[in-house]
């Protein structure tokens, strides 16, 4: 089994406990249903959708970030033109999120939501604003540390991936239920992005690392 | 045993706040026009293991066109090019009663193992907060007798009720088709999940 496979129950995180599922999950081989999936249809990708500060008239306040890096297979192969999403809180902790009740400014300028198409490298990469902390209602005084949440395609059903990436060094970490849902400590740091001086622009934003790989499709639980 | 030298990035919840960040044009509306295939709707609700509508989660759909061919390079099938434009991908959140609905076209049979045809069927992917992993299910049809029963899938599960949360139960709604397809993420009637 995979480093990066979990029980879906996570008690400490309070809503897994009535949406886990109890029975153990069944074992697919894969068929021409699991080998293929949507790779059209992302046309609609603008060059600019992958730049979170330029959505609106002004700039939005909070330090300015680029975030980038490659999206591999398991084997190491670049996986092209695969589109990915992201969606995160502003500066201050806040999503655009008519839900989103914590009582932190909203940014006229900063919607937080993105996408881009990695090129054939399997390069990908966002600029942005470093998201705020917030906090949620799971325990008392529980605050997420901060995080920008990613969806991928990959090549097929089988790869899809939907996930968080974090800041390192963040006090939060070690103390939140949902980072720690993955209780393999080296699986769990490839969801913490690194600090990387070569994407940071001078007198402009700092870069942030964060490679992903994606599940193999060929991949069936009978292979390992 | 493949040698495995990278090291897969674990997923995480969705969480409550991704709608904005989830847009898809034409999300739960797969059909142009010009698509051929019969026409069909699929309505469900999604609930946790209390029973209670799951108001906050993204149910993405993948399926094959009306004579059993993916859009994908995979897919070395020839399909007649009228039906060039269907892509097969859907996406839709729960509404504020746990309620999805898709309007698609019934898929055809795709090669199954050993020179079979599987059954029709879409493939279903369901996130939300409090759900660690993208869960996928099958969708399959109940008026589909016949092929139902020669699938490997699903001639696979053997106890009946389980086997029976993969079948979307056909009813019809002012002239159309619809077929209706519940998630239940926990509980008695708990949907068959599979490991991908
Ligand atoms: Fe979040």
């Amino acid at each position: 089994m995979s480093d990066a496979k979990f029980p879906l129950l996570h008690p400490d995180y309070k809503s897994t406990v009535l949406r886990a599922p109890k029975r153990p999950l069944i074992p697919l081989a894969h068929t021409i249903s699991e080998i293929t999936g949507p790779v059209y249809g992302h046309e609609k990708v603008r060059p600019l959708d992958n730049d979170l500060t330029r959505q609106h008239k002004g700039e939005p306040l909070g330090e300015r970030i680029i975030v980038g890096g490659r999206v591999l297979d398991e084997n190491g192969r670049p996986v092209r033109n695969t589109m990915i999403e992201v969606w995160q809180a502003n500066a201050a902790g806040r999503y655009y999120h008519k839900k989103d009740l914590h009582e932190a400014p909203i940014d006229p300028n900063f919607t937080g939501a993105g996408r881009c198409m990695t090129d054939d490298e399997g390069r990908y990469s966002f600029t942005s604003i470093k998201p705020g902390a917030y906090p949620w209602q799971n325990h008392s005084n529980a605050w997420r540390p901060a995080h920008i949440h990613f969806s991928l395609f990959g090549m097929a059903f089988a790869t899809r991936l939907v996930t968080q990436m974090y800041f390192p060094g963040d006090p939060l970490l070690p103390m939140d239920p949902i980072f720690n849902c993955v209780p393999d400590e080296r699986a769990r740091s490839r969801l913490i992005s690194s600090f990387d001086l070569e994407t940071t622009q001078p007198e402009w934003a700092l870069g942030y690392r964060f490679d992903i790989v994606l599940r193999g499709r060929d991949e069936t639980p009978m292979e390992t | 045993m493949k040698k495995m030298t990278f090291g897969v990035t674990p997923s995480q919840t969705i969480g409550p706040f991704f709608h904005y960040g989830m847009d898809w044009e034409g999300g739960a509306n797969l059909v142009g026009e010009n698509v051929v295939g019969e026409r069909i709707g699929i309505e469900g609700r999604v609930f946790d293991g209390s029973g209670t509508a799951v108001t906050d989660a993204l149910i993405e759909i993948w399926q094959a066109n009306a004579s059993g061919r993916y859009t994908h390079p995979e897919d070395s099938q020839q399909t007649p090019p009228d039906e060039d434009e269907f892509i097969g991908f859907g996406r839709t959140e729960t509404d504020d009663e746990g309620y999805f609905r898709f309007d698609t076209i019934k898929p055809g049979r795709v090669p199954g193992p050993e020179n079979t045809l599987q059954a029709p069927h879409i493939s279903v992917s369901v996130f939300a907060r409090g759900v660690l992993d993208r869960l996928a299910t099958r969708l399959y049809f109940s008026d589909e007798t016949e092929a139902n029963a020669e699938d490997a899938v699903l001639s696979a599960i053997e106890d009946e009720t389980v086997r029976a949360s993969l079948l979307a139960k056909l009813t019809e709604s002012d002239g159309k088709l619809v077929y209706r397809f519940n998630i239940h993420l926990q509980g008695e009637q708990e949907t068959l999940f599979f490991e991908i």
